[in-house]
């Protein structure tokens, strides 16, 4: 057995050696916090679930969880970089032999960065299958042509990976054929004709907007089969569910905790706010909300690291968790009065940077449907 | 040579300390517990001097309660090659005092053979900044305390010492003990892979009776008490009034 202690008390280390001045900086200049991925990676601890035999820890989800987890409550945005830990799951489980010996041990060093990956399209969110990207043979690769956005990390990359159609839609008679997955090499597509543009965002997660114009990616790009790609990026999910879940375990920790400080010192009518009911019970609320959603992301983890049916349990944890710290942030906000609008004491910081977890990478209403319709069996409604 | 480096398991830095009720120490039941930072920069050196080709092995001791064992593998993450635990009491509140824990290392150290023993200067819950003291006493090694700089070379320690004033250098001969001060290095967290590697280093356990090293007590804590809380400050209207009181507190 892994001690997670030490990997907390490692990640908790390197967190406090940047501090929270340190985000709070990059987030007013829209910056992204190199240093800190590079010494999160060199230190081994974003290639946590790449497999030993390609460089990296080949530990479990539950451990992952920890390190995220462990970010978040520091003050750290995992945001930044927590997609370093799950994009090569894609790769991994779907690419050849050739190309995993290729990429992953030089993921695993940090010589090459795959931290981004391009699903969304303007015209195409939640309803991935209506996404219009269009990858097309050609003798020795492939002509991309569409627009992706919201593609987040992307500058900060050196690879992505791609979904795009390899059939247009309605040629194959079921509607998750005819996509395919691709490994693309961001420098090259770069000079091949791909456009990224910044988008200006509340949050500082380095988003962007994708125009690939003929774009040619080489043959070996693909990843899996061809046409049948759609289920090589969704098997991916739980896993990015699950860990953005253990992110929003870690907000809602570090509101609570800055929470409880500040309702101890702060003093108004002669006394601490915190022996007001009305500042502690929703403190209270907060506190028991993330430990329950903590125990579903904790069960979600240990059925997927025992390769187990967890599709439903990853979407309620995240939701839970999304829910939970959302809650415990607005909390915050409030514990904190007027001081919690200023970006000295970083809650506002935080509390924009969870809000992201309704809506991304899955929205909350589509977790509702996912549990309507494929957990209680309700009738379909799209 | 070896290194043999003594770490303790103490209430972490950031934990503000909490007089029990009974006023006989400080509260240490479910509060987080961590190496003493004195500590960790003697076993940072130690590993230091390791990794200049100037040392082949490195010692981590703990002394005290079974849970010590996690401060132990902390140690073996951060580079120690194993470790030994010296189970001398069942009670987490039950401070082993500086001259048995002087003892035991000594028996500890003649059945290791270490030619260095790098320490904390103090621990910081019973700051008595001693055990070194007389640990190389016990011995009849050289001595040298408070190191803010530490140099091998062959059979000399090269230590520059903090002391009242300013440095102070001083060539030690080895077999030697030297304990370390605050500015002397900055440790490092322990990496994934090295937390990984730590898992499979030796951890032996052993009581204070292998070592024939018998636990006494010569202390006897009268009172445990907070520190008198700071008074509220004056606000003056003007320089004139500022002179009065400071002429009043120094007695003029
Ligand atoms: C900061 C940020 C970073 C992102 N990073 C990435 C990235 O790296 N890669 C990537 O591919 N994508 C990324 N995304 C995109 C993200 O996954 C999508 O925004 C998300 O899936 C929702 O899609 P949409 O914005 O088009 O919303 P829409 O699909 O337009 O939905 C709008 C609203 O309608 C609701 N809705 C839609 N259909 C239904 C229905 N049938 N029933 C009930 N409610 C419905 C949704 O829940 C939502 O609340 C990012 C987004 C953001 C904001």
């Amino acid at each position: 057995m892994i001690d997670t202690k030490q990997i907390r008390e490692s990640v908790a280390t390197i967190c406090q050696k940047y501090g929270e001045e340190y985000w709070r900086n990059l987030d007013k200049k829209k910056e992204y916090p190199t240093d800190f991925v590079k010494e999160m990676t060199t230190s081994g601890f974003l290639n946590i679930l790449i497999p030993q035999e390609y460089g990296g820890a080949g530990l479990g989800l539950k451990e992952a969880c920890i390190v995220l987890e462990e970010l978040s409550l520091q003050g750290a945005h995992a945001g930044a970089c927590h997609a370093q830990m799950y994009v090569m799951g894609t790769l991994l489980r779907h690419g050849s032999d050739k190309q995993k010996k290729e990429y992953l041990p030089r993921i695993s060093s940090g010589e090459l960065r795959l931290q981004s990956f391009a699903v969304t399209e303007p015209n195409s969110g939640t309803d991935t299958t209506s996404i219009k990207t269009m990858a097309k043979k050609t003798n020795d690769g492939w002509i991309i042509n569409g627009q992706k956005v919201w593609i987040s990390r992307v500058e900060h990359s050196d690879l992505m990976i791609l979904l795009a159609r390899t059939k247009p839609q309605g040629a194959l008679p079921k509607k998750t054929d005819g996509f395919s997955v691709f490994l693309v090499d961001i420098e090259q597509a770069k000079e091949s004709g791909l456009k990224i543009v910044k988008i200006d965002s509340m949050i500082n997660h380095h988003s962007c907007e994708l125009f690939f114009d003929d774009v040619f990616i080489p043959d070996e790009s693909i990843i899996g089969e061809e046409d049948k790609g759609f289920r090589a990026i969704m098997d991916g999910m739980n896993a990015e569910r699950i860990l953005i879940a253990s992110e929003c375990i870690g907000d809602g920790k570090y509101f609570i905790e800055k929470s409880v400080n500040y309702a101890k010192t702060r003093k108004i009518f002669n006394r601490e706010i915190g022996m007001n009911q009305g500042i502690q019970f929703p403190i209270a609320e907060c506190y028991s909300q993330i430990e329950a959603a903590s125990l579903m992301v904790d069960k979600a983890a240990t059925l997927f690291d025992e390769g187990k049916k967890c599709g439903a349990e990853a979407n309620m944890a995240k939701m839970l968790a999304a829910d939970a710290s959302w809650k415990a942030g607005t909390t915050a906000m409030e514990t904190f009065g007027g001081f919690g609008f200023s970006k000295e004491y970083d809650i506002e910081r935080k509390f924009r940077e969870t809000r992201l977890y309704q809506t991304a990478p899955v929205s909350r209403n589509l977790i509702l449907s996912y549990i309507a319709e494929h957990v209680l069996n309700l009738p379909r409604s799209f | 040579m070896k290194i043999l480096v003594p770490v303790k398991r103490v209430l972490d830095y950031n934990v503000k300390a909490r007089v029990k009720a009974d006023g006989s120490g400080i509260d240490l039941a479910n509060v987080k517990m961590s190496m003493n930072p004195f500590d960790e920069i003697a076993l940072e050196e130690a590993i230091r001097i390791k990794e200049k080709g100037n040392a082949e092995e490195i010692i981590a001791v703990s002394i005290g309660v079974q849970q010590n064992q996690e401060t132990l593998r902390t140690a073996l993450a951060m580079g120690a090659d194993r470790a030994i635990l010296v189970v001398a009491t069942d009670d987490v509140h039950n401070d082993i005092e500086p001259l048995t824990v002087a003892n035991i290392l000594a028996a500890i150290t003649l059945k290791e053979g270490p030619s260095l023993i790098l320490c904390g200067k103090q621990a910081i819950d019973n700051d008595f900044n001693a055990t070194a003291q007389m640990l190389s006493a016990k011995l009849k090694w050289s001595q040298a305390t408070f190191a803010s700089e530490i140099d091998v070379k062959d059979d000399i320690i090269r230590v520059t010492r903090e002391v009242d004033g300013g440095l102070q250098t001083i060539d030690a001969k080895i077999p030697a003990v030297v304990s370390v001060d605050l500015r002397l290095n900055e440790p490092r967290y322990a990496s994934l892979p090295n937390i990984m590697k730590a898992k499979r280093k030796p951890l032996e356990e052993i009581n204070p009776a292998d070592l024939g090293v018998e636990i006494t007590q010569r202390l006897k804590v009268i009172e445990t008490k907070e520190p008198d809380s700071r008074e509220a400050g004056l606000i003056l209207e003007n320089i004139d009034q500022l002179v009065e009181k400071i002429q009043e507190n120094v007695g003029g």
